[in-house]
């Protein structure tokens, strides 16, 4: 069969395979650290699920800039000014209340912009779209459920989701932000991404934050000084040891 | 040594793999293959879907059909992924559910659903049962916890 030669952005695409690979590495630092045995594993599979959609989407990234990069290459070999990712996924989240919150903002925003790429014209993009679209249901039913279980909690569960989401909230407005090239346009998720997530707030009697956006960037490769501690621990093994194999 | 190669049989042999995290079924089984053709030059190409985008086991499979493939005489076996159609539980066979149902896993219903139904204990049959975790040891399983028999089991999740 013969694909057509697609017209979809190298940098769009990349842009999301980084906001899932980024993610994905901060999901793992729970592993052995997450409030009970049950949680390690969550947040360990819901990493999972995110690394692997990383991977498809940087795979066909390589394929779009045709300059033979694979995905580990782009993974690996990438320093942080050449990442993509947006703002929220690259600071540390030590706090289980802002993992919570991030997860929910996150996971509402992957599930209605793989919906919408599964039914898209990039028939590579619609197939990895059309699979994690699958798994993002579960990621946004666990947050879902860990924002109103602690929201709806004792006194000092809910002020900790309230301030965990006044953490996180200047870090949604970038998701929405124009991209070049964008295959589902980034501003026409939000009415539909903000509406799932202040359901959620409403269930978990937290209010909607009012608090200024913060600069962003990520699209453009400006991050925080955040991104690059992640990525030395991120990549140095495969720096240290090219080609190394388990 | 007889050589099957060219005979059409490079479907059954590949189709006989046990999946490498639950070796109670094949991947036949799950619907993780999806197609084999081979030429009667001995050539193989399989083409086999992961059950969730990070499935860990696809490595290991991509290599026990080239180990296994390559033993059976064929000379060049190609695996490709494929991500379309997106794997789901509805296609696997009632043989492998029941199988399953044996091994002590949960096999998933008709899926995917929103709204969690009752899971059938697979140690004592009772339906008084409920989910500890929504993720559980590997990405396609949820963990649950009986409470007729007191057993913990895993759940194959609906997707």
């Amino acid at each position: 069969m013969i694909t057509p030669p697609s017209s979809t952005p190298f940098s769009y695409v990349l842009g999301l395979a980084d906001d899932a690979l980024v993610s994905a590495q901060r999901m793992g630092w729970w592993i052995s650290r997450a409030p009970q045995l049950e949680e390690d594993l969550a947040l360990a599979n819901i990493g999972l699920d995110q690394l692997g959609q990383a991977r498809n989407l940087l795979t066909y990234a390589g394929e779009l800039e045709g300059a033979g990069r694979s995905e580990d290459d782009l993974a690996y070999l990438r320093d942080d000014r050449d990442f993509r990712n947006v703002w929220l996924v690259e600071r540390p989240q030590t706090d289980f209340g802002v993992a919570m919150a991030r997860l929910l903002v996150f996971s509402a925003w992957q599930a209605e912009l793989y919906a919408a790429l599964a039914l898209g014209e990039d028939p590579t993009l619609a197939a990895i779209a059309g699979k994690a679209v699958k798994e993002v249901a579960y990621h946004l039913d666990h947050a879902r459920r860990w924002v109103v279980r602690l929201g709806d909690g004792t006194e000092e569960s809910h002020a900790r989701m309230q301030v965990a989401l006044e953490a996180e909230w200047p870090y949604v407005e970038e998701l929405f932000g124009p991209v070049d090239g964008a295959v589902v346009d980034p501003v026409a998720l939000r009415d539909a991404v903000l509406t799932t997530v202040e359901s959620v707030l409403a269930e978990a009697t937290l209010v909607v934050p009012q608090v200024a956006p913060a600069r962003g960037g990520g699209r453009r490769g400006l991050h925080t000084e955040d991104l690059g501690y992640l990525l030395a621990e991120m990549q140095h093994l495969h720096r240290s040891h090219p080609g190394a194999t388990w | 040594m007889t050589s099957i190669v060219g005979g059409g049989g490079a479907w059954k042999i590949a189709a006989d793999i046990p999946d490498p995290e639950l070796p109670v079924v094949t991947i036949a089984d799950l619907g993780i293959l999806r197609d084999v053709t081979e030429d009667d030059q001995g050539r193989v190409h399989v083409r086999i879907t992961p059950t969730y985008s990070g499935c860990p086991a696809m490595e290991t499979i991509r290599t026990d059909l080239i180990e296994t493939l390559t033993a059976a005489g064929y000379r060049h076996v190609d695996v490709e992924f494929v991500l379309a159609p997106a794997w789901t539980t509805d296609w696997m066979s009632e043989e492998a559910k029941a199988k399953l149902r044996a091994y002590g896993v949960a096999p998933p219903g008709a899926g995917p659903v929103s709204v969690p139904l009752a899971v059938r204990c697979p140690q004592c049959g009772s339906l008084d049962t409920r989910e500890s975790s929504r993720f559980g040891s590997t990405a396609c399983k949820s963990l649950w916890v009986c409470r007729a028999c007191r057993e913990p089991f895993d759940h194959f999740k609906a997707i």
